[in-house]
């Protein structure tokens, strides 16, 4: 088990890696029986800090040599508290749904810690990963590919009892089934049919179904609602949130829709090039955002009013995002940012609460990593 | 590869008397089915809209309401069969397409009106440079040579924004980004100056910093040579921002028009009233989202009556039985309101309150 707190200096700030409380666990049993401690509304139950992940970059077929690193993910940290939606936008590329994986055990991290009620989950194999899995799910983007069209819907819902047996006992599982059918709001008279006899929004509510199955604490959202029709959309939305509220779930909520990231969400990360641009609450980050990022990406976002499409104030950003290979030096926004000067080149800007506002009490005073970070309301700007 | 003899007069040249007979495109009462095992899909009922030159119209619908078919069929790309156009007309400079030979659809194809697809990794050939690809618009509407071809390539490449135009023509469409590819797209529909262009979701599967660039350019363009634009799209955000008028199809039948502001201000159906309230907004945070119950209707057996009624909050019994019509919107008092128009039965309750 890693000590957090004997942890080399990460790259980015992270102020309260030295809180992170951990069990002082040394079997497995303990381990496990840690997993079901419960944990209060408002405090952290996944803290990730410092996660990266590189992917090699190989040449040569018989003697691979490593040429370079995909930095998918380069040195991110964040907390998500109990019973809360943390959404992650970003355009693609920008490694959210690494981020996603790597949560969920189904990639290596490179580096760096994912604290699960304390634990770190990044180094588990075997029956303690497996005990972890339980409490961590996922639903994902594409509800045509991620359900398997050879099983039945009773048998994908009733799947994840097959991998974890003391959930439901074998005569109880139909029940079970057709339970969590009732619950994200399917006929529970469908459990023999097969994925192709249903529409998009049908399939997705099968996998928020199969994701609820073994009772987790949180879920993993990769763009749960980004393949449906809008009208579909409102109705995957609302049940999300209805579940959440009836089962004290907590989402970390991956989406590029940023009109419905901060509908879900009561916090919101900013994600760019594998780094975390800005963190803060909804409010802080929608009305109050102080990194030229997300100031562009706000004002990109067309909004379904043509009224107010001539009061906005649209910035438009040149360019592609840079190869997560080859990042440039600095911050790496520094090559599309109308602020950039040279010192943006050298230094890399951490993610803290920026000088100007420490002393504040505004909402512009939440952690933005950019060393020319001013408030710009690009939302409601007239 | 067919070559078209460019010597060939292209009917109904662009000039400025052209221009005030009629509307540039015309679409009337047209029907699309498909001959499936299951039956026959009826997926455009009884469409009509036009597009005039430097206008954009917006078609929005959800997947399955037939937007994308009628704008194949105006192309002229359906796959016929299974598709069949038992009845309509579409008419260009007041020329009817339908019953225009092939060779003469293929001079207008591409020369006269274009399209941008939605998909461009799936929509470019990925064994052929993109210079070769955009100067086959040359090559065979113009009978240019391979060099002259290449030649006007880079200088489209360079309209559509794309930096190094000259060296990177003879990169292959792997070789470029997302938004880069999209670019590739409009400078292909562009070559040949059509008067009209029909962009099928151009935008959706682009980043949001990368779709506005996209959109920005796409309506610079269009300013610039007083095009048509028909812009299919299921984004209400996006419509908003370009369009200057707007129907909205479901179940293979336009259900509203308005004008861009109208609607948005004031729908006259149920279902974009639906619409409209079941997208969260950027700038407010609402508590529920409203959203519309069911779901959109199998084409092999659409309701009878009304095709919303099913999941309309309004339905009455006679939403189950009749079809309603397409009938102009009026002010309380009666006034006419210019371009509107609402196929409900209870349009005066939705947009009147």
């Amino acid at each position: 088990m890693a000590d957090p707190t004997g942890a080399a200096e990460p790259t980015d700030a992270t102020p309260n890696v030295s809180q992170v409380e951990v069990a002082d666990v040394h079997s497995e049993a303990e381990a496990v029986a840690a997993l079901d401690a419960k944990v209060d509304r408002g405090e952290p139950i996944l803290q990730v800090r410092d996660l990266t992940k590189h992917f090699p970059l190989t040449q040569g077929v018989l003697f691979k040599r490593q040429v370079g690193a995909v930095k998918a993910v380069d040195g991110i940290s964040f907390d998500l508290y109990q019973g809360e939606t943390l959404g992650i936008v970003g355009e693609s590329g920008c490694g959210k749904s690494t981020v996603a994986k790597l949560l969920m055990n189904l990639e290596r991290a490179t580096a760096g810690e994912i604290f699960y009620k304390g634990q770190d989950i990044s180094k588990l194999s075997g029956k303690a990963l497996k005990a972890v899995r339980r409490n961590i799910q996922m639903i994902f983007q594409d509800p045509y590919t991620s359900l398997n069209p050879r099983m039945t819907v009773g048998d994908i819902i009733g799947e994840p009892f097959d991998i974890h047996p003391e959930v439901a006992p074998k005569g109880d599982r139909r029940r079970r089934v057709k339970e969590l059918l009732d619950v994200v709001g399917l006929n529970p008279e469908y459990i023999n049919r097969y994925p192709h006899q249903f529409s998009g929004g049908q399939r997705q509510r099968i996998g928020i179904a199969r994701g609820l199955a073994l009772n987790p604490e949180v879920i993993i959202c990769d763009e749960p609602v980004s393949a449906l029709d809008v009208s579909v959309q409102a109705q995957v939305i609302n049940l999300m949130e209805g579940l959440q509220n009836e089962f004290n779930l907590s989402y970390l909520f991956i989406a590029h829709d940023l009109s419905i990231v901060r509908h879900i969400s009561d916090r919101v990360g900013v994600m760019y090039l594998g780094k975390m641009a800005e963190i803060g609450s909804d409010e802080q980050i929608y009305e109050h955002p102080t990194h030229p990022y997300t100031q562009a990406l706000l004002s990109a976002v067309p909004v379904p009013d043509p009224e107010a499409r001539e009061h906005r104030e649209r910035i438009i950003l040149t360019g592609d995002v840079p190869s997560p290979a080859n990042p440039p030096s600095g911050c790496r926004f520094r090559t599309r940012c109308w602020k950039a000067q040279d010192k943006c080149a050298e230094e890399l800007p951490l993610l803290a609460i920026p000088e100007r506002f420490k002393d504040s009490d505004t909402p512009a005073a939440h952690e933005s990593a950019c060393h020319f970070a001013e408030e710009k309301d690009v939302v409601n700007a007239a | 590869m067919t070559i078209i003899d460019p010597t060939d007069a292209v009917p109904a040249p662009r000039s400025g008397d052209d221009q005030k007979t009629g509307p540039l495109l015309e679409v009337r009462d047209l029907h699309v089915e498909f001959q499936t095992r299951e039956g026959v899909v009826r997926a455009v009922n009884g469409v009509n809209y036009s597009v005039n030159s430097g206008e954009t119209l917006a078609v929005l619908g959800e997947s399955g309401s037939g937007k994308s078919v009628t704008a194949q069929a105006i192309m002229g790309i359906l796959d016929m069969p299974p598709a069949r156009i038992p009845q309509g007309e579409i008419r260009f400079y007041g020329q009817d397409m339908l019953t225009m030979s092939a060779d003469e659809r293929r001079k207008l194809r591409g020369a006269r009106i274009a399209m941008i697809f939605q998909d461009a990794l799936s929509a470019l050939n990925p064994v052929l440079s993109v210079g070769f690809q955009l100067g086959e618009m040359f090559r065979v509407h113009q009978g240019l040579s391979r060099k002259e071809a290449k030649a006007k390539a880079i200088e489209l490449m360079d309209r559509v924004k794309i930096p190094a135009a000259a060296a990177r023509v003879n990169d292959y469409p792997h070789q470029f980004s997302g938004g880069m590819r999209q670019r590739i797209m409009i400078a292909m529909a562009l070559a040949l100056e059509p008067d009209l262009i029909i962009a099928d979701e151009p935008t959706t599967a682009l980043d949001v910093t990368v779709q506005a660039q996209v959109m920005d350019l796409l309506a610079e363009l269009q300013r610039e040579y007083r095009m048509g634009l028909i812009l299919i799209t299921h984004d209400l955000g996006v419509v908003a921002d370009v369009a200057d008028k707007i129907a909205v199809m479901y179940a293979g039948r336009i259900v509203e028009t308005a004008p861009v502001h109208e609607l948005y201000k004031r729908p006259a159906h149920p279902y974009t009233r639906g619409l409209l309230d079941s997208i969260p907004r950027l700038d407010q945070k609402g508590q529920d989202l409203y959203a519309i119950k069911g779901l959109p209707p199998n084409l092999l057996k659409v309701p009878s009556g009304c095709a919303f009624n099913p999941r309309c909050e309004k339905a009455q019994d006679i939403c189950r039985t009749e079809l309603p019509p397409l009938v102009p919107v009026t002010e309380r008092d009666g006034a006419e309101l210019p371009g509107r128009a609402s196929a409900c039965h209870f349009w005066k309750e939705t947009i009147h309150g």
